[in-house]
């Protein structure tokens, strides 16, 4: 079931960069990938809770900054060796709004 | 890319240069190739080099196979297990085995590898005697060893002890024949041969040194030798280990220029420039390579190529050597017999059985030779590698890195024996049984292999050594070493100083110039990429910022703690405070609530737990009480320490507290390769400990003495005496220039300390302390670089900049 709620606008989160979205119940980053695609991501590392929003991003991952796992927008997985997976969510991108599906 | 518009890449050698080789492909351009592989022998891919612990019962077949069948199923291989290839049809483009089997190729890759050579003796073709090359050979040992009991092995070099020793551990009496009067003469010297002879010999093998056969003796299966001399040795089985020699037979019959070996270029092409070759049957500038560290440089060469990067070379490897024989530590590297132009560095304690020889050519290290003590084999290698001078620890570089000065981990360097439990890492609480399990279980070959799998040394780096020693002592040999020639990161194949000269050289301004005209392999970088070229670009330009490639602490100006709350550390000038002062942060302390405060280590006042969204009106509260920020988050100028000086202390000989103050107004604010601290103690009691610091000052009657490259941390290390000055006006000059030569010299994230390690006190001394002219001008353009600096990120922040950051957006989920 679709439940699209926008969030904010593009502008307002910087290229390569992120914003926190906080609900009730979860805090979810949201980065601007350099072609302007956005990923949403738990904000919540799988090794030991690190806050992804304050990661370094590139291509569709960002590093963690606590302990530099390499966690992928896309699936929420722990890339190279390590293990580990956190949530995504659907997001896009209207008319210079960033949308969430929650 | 579909199946049809693949090209064909065909390998014909299933050894580890090729299999390598397909592996490094792999990595880079999964989707390009089509791949078949040929191998004569009817096993998949395995490691060679432990072929030795097989013999000796230390391994089974199953732990050295690096490649299973499924692994080439998994990757779409089609592998054409036990077949031969006797035939290049060049003009054709094809492949053909010798059961009829063609393959045309677009790309081809030779990886035949060698074999033993024979030597060719009357006698050799009779049953019981043969090489030590492939598992057919182990498997004719092991069984020999079943039902006969005397071997004899022709050869005293490393494969020939390998094997002899192999043998003994199988229960043969092992005689060991050798045409040299000392062992292994070609990585060893006489003294350590004769070391190495000995403990053999105590091992139980015998020797026939000085000896040439004449004939094997016996009538279908060998029953003896027979020497020059006229003397004779019973032998049931008789291993040739006399060296080995490139299998270039199909490469040269289907017309390819081969010489001692196939004839390759530095992108390891032949001369056919659609045919590739690796490994061990190939000749590259002149040499042929029987070891593994120059396979794996070639292979990751060719791969390069063949996934038309087109940018890696090969320029040949500088190899070292270890024996693969239980109880027994030896390593020998370079040139270890020396000339009338080199010196000789010698520890020889015989009844210890300690051996360590350095030839040293202008204080450079060109070879070594060490038994009996073989840890720091790895650490002369490197320092041999790199080319560093050794002039300032030659005097007790042969009692090894320990003895530099290591309080991290001192004697615990010897890995051998340490205790299965013990900790390796002290980070992150590995374990040396844990790593070198994984190095078994995982085959992995590399530092970096076992960083990633294990997490040893990948935190502060301090057990590094530790961790290259448990790898080379578990893989015996010829492990992979580091590359001399280390890329910044898996995105680039440029060293730290080729992205600094690249980013001078084309004037690039951003970090998306940097990697779009420096060939980056992927668009975005990563973050030990982006964080390096941040800090290039903006040593050069020093208006420069882009957050987004700063790590987080840089950002937020504040340093992240564990829970994602953040520590705010205000400045508080060369530890001087005022009730003021106290007061105000005792304010801000009560007003934000922090949980934990606590006197830092340079003198300053830490508060703890700050959420992120709270950092701007805090430091709005700091900035008008007169703080600025304390940079104690960043890769940057840190604090500057004092001792009381002589305003009160009775020994006192300067105003320290007024010259760190000086120092650190100065130097405040500035970005640096890392972190970076100063003190300044009032007199040679040294209360401020500026002897451990990146830039310490220690106040004399006459002046003042400027101490350089200290460290309190990971690896203790005190300064180096730089020079010894008369006014405060100096101290600063020299100040502000040392700071700007390291800025603009040393690479990202590497300490003072190592710098000057690396690149020698010399160059420093040159760079500042013999060039007033450019002492001066170095310090101007620190001033330069200062401007900017030092508008205050705290105010700057509380005033709204990049206010995004700081704000998390708040949302009801809609039902």
């Amino acid at each position: 079931m679709s439940n699209w709620q926008e969030i904010t606008t593009l502008d307002s989160i910087p290229v390569l960069g992120s914003r926190v979205v906080e609900t009730d119940s979860v805090n979810i980053a949201i980065f601007r990938g350099k072609d302007d695609n956005v990923f949403a991501i738990k904000d919540e590392c799988p090794h030991k809770k690190g806050p992804l929003s304050q990661g370094i991003m590139h291509g569709d991952s960002v590093t963690c900054p606590l302990h530099n796992w390499k966690i992928s927008l896309v699936s929420g997985e722990a890339l190279g060796v390590d293990e580990g997976c956190t949530n995504t969510y659907e997001a896009k991108v209207e008319d210079g709004k960033v949308f969430l599906n929650l | 890319m579909s199946q049809n518009s693949r090209q064909n890449l065909v390998l014909i050698g299933n050894g580890m240069a090729g299999m390598r080789t397909v592996e490094e492909l792999l990595k880079l351009e999964p989707e390009k190739y089509t791949i078949t592989v040929f191998g004569d022998e009817p096993y998949g891919n395995y490691n060679r080099i432990m072929l030795s612990p097989v013999l000796a019962d230390e391994k089974t077949l199953e732990e050295v196979m690096l490649n299973d069948d499924d692994w080439y199923k998994d990757n779409n291989i089609r592998f054409e297990k036990g077949k031969k290839v006797t035939e290049i049809h060049r003009t054709k483009k094809e492949v053909t085995a010798e059961d009829g089997t063609v393959v045309p190729y677009d790309k081809l890759l030779i990886a035949t590898g060698s074999t033993s050579f024979m030597l060719p003796l009357p006698g050799a073709d009779k049953y019981g005697v043969i090489g030590f090359r492939d598992v057919k050979d182990v498997d004719t040992m092991i069984e020999a060893a079943e039902h006969y009991k005397k071997a004899v092995v022709i050869g005293g070099g490393l494969l020939g002890l390998e094997a002899a020793n192999g043998l003994m551990k199988q229960g043969m009496d092992v005689t060991v024949v050798h045409i040299m009067d000392t062992l292994m003469e070609r990585q060893l010297d006489a003294p350590a041969a004769k070391m190495l002879q000995r403990s053999l010999e105590e091992q139980g093998m015998t020797f026939l040194m000085d000896h040439q056969t004449e004939e094997i003796l016996g009538d279908d299966r060998v029953t003896g030798l027979k020497f020059t001399d006229g003397t004779q040795v019973d032998a049931d089985l008789l291993v040739m280990a006399v060296g080995i020699k490139p299998n270039f037979e199909l490469a040269q019959s289907s017309g390819l220029h081969c010489e001692r070996g196939i004839v390759v270029s530095d992108t390891m092409q032949t001369f056919d420039p659609n045919i590739y070759s690796v490994g061990e049957c190939v000749q590259h500038r002149g040499a042929t390579y029987g070891l593994v560290a120059p396979l794996f440089e070639q292979a990751k060469v060719a791969a390069n190529h063949l996934a038309e990067l087109g940018y890696a070379r090969y320029e040949g490897t500088v190899t070292s050597t270890m024996l693969k024989v239980t109880g027994i530590d030896l390593f020998s590297a370079g040139d270890f017999h020396g000339d009338e132009d080199t010196d000789e560095l010698l520890f020889h304690d015989a009844s210890s059985g300690t051996y360590k020889k350095l030839i040293v050519r202008d204080d450079v290290i060109v070879g070594a030779c060490l038994y009996g003590d073989t840890i720091d084999g790895t650490w002369y290698f490197q320092m041999m590698k790199d080319e560093t001078k050794i002039t300032d620890f030659r005097s007790t570089i042969l009692f090894g890195q320990a003895h530099l000065g290591d309080a991290g981990h001192g004697d615990e360097t010897r890995v051998a024996a340490m205790a299965d439990d013990a900790e390796i890492c002290g980070c992150n609480g590995v374990t040396k049984c844990e790593i070198v399990d994984t190095i078994v279980e995982k085959k992995l070959f590399t530092l970096d292999d076992v960083r990633a799998h294990t997490k040893a040394s990948s935190s502060c780096g301090s057990c590094t050594g530790l961790v290259e020693s448990l790898l080379a002592h578990t893989l015996g040999g010829d492990y992979s070493q580091a590359p001399s020639k280390k890329p910044l990161c898996g995105c680039t194949e440029l060293t730290h100083d080729e992205v600094r000269a690249g980013i001078r050289k084309h004037t690039l301004k951003n970090h998306v110039e940097v990697r779009e005209t420096l060939g980056w392999k992927t668009e975005d970088g990563c973050a030990v990429c982006r964080q390096a070229t941040n800090y290039y670009l903006l040593c050069e330009y020093p208006e420069y910022n882009d957050p987004e490639s700063r790590f987080i602490n840089e950002r937020a100006h504040g340093n992240i703690q564990k829970d994602g709350s953040y520590s705010v550390v205000p400045r508080m000038f060369g530890g001087m405070c005022t009730p003021k002062d106290l007061r105000a942060i005792a304010d801000v302390a009560d007003k934000f609530n922090v949980p934990e405060m606590k006197v830092t280590g340079g003198q300053r006042i830490d508060m703890f737990g700050i959420q992120k969204e709270d950092l701007p009106a805090m430091w709005k509260d700091l900035s008008d009480a007169g703080f600025v920020s304390g940079h104690a988050y960043g890769k940057a100028m840190r604090t500057c320490k004092t001792c009381v000086g002589d305003s009160w202390c009775r020994m006192g000989t300067q105003d320290s507290t007024g010259l760190g103050v000086k120092l650190e107004e100065l130097t405040w604010g500035s970005w640096m390769p890392h972190k970076y601290k100063l003190a300044v103690s009032g007199c040679p009691r040294n209360c401020a400990e500026a002897t451990i610091k990146d830039f310490g000052v220690v106040c004399v009657d006459s002046g003042y003495e400027l101490h350089v490259g200290g460290n309190g941390g990971i690896k203790v290390r005190v300064t180096d005496y730089l020079t010894k000055v008369d006014t405060e006006e100096e101290v600063l000059e020299f100040a502000g220039a040392f700071a700007q030569f390291y800025r603009e010299d040393a690479h990202y994230l590497e300490r003072t300390a190592p710098w000057i390690e690396r690149v020698g006190l010399d160059k420093i001394k040159a760079a500042i302390l013999d060039d007033a002219e450019g002492r001066k001008v170095l310090h101007e353009r620190f001033l330069v670089s200062q401007k900017p600096a030092q508008i205050d990120p705290w105010k700057k922040h509380a005033e709204g900049a990049d206010e995004h950051q700081f704000q998390n957006i708040k949302i009801k989920i809609e039902a």
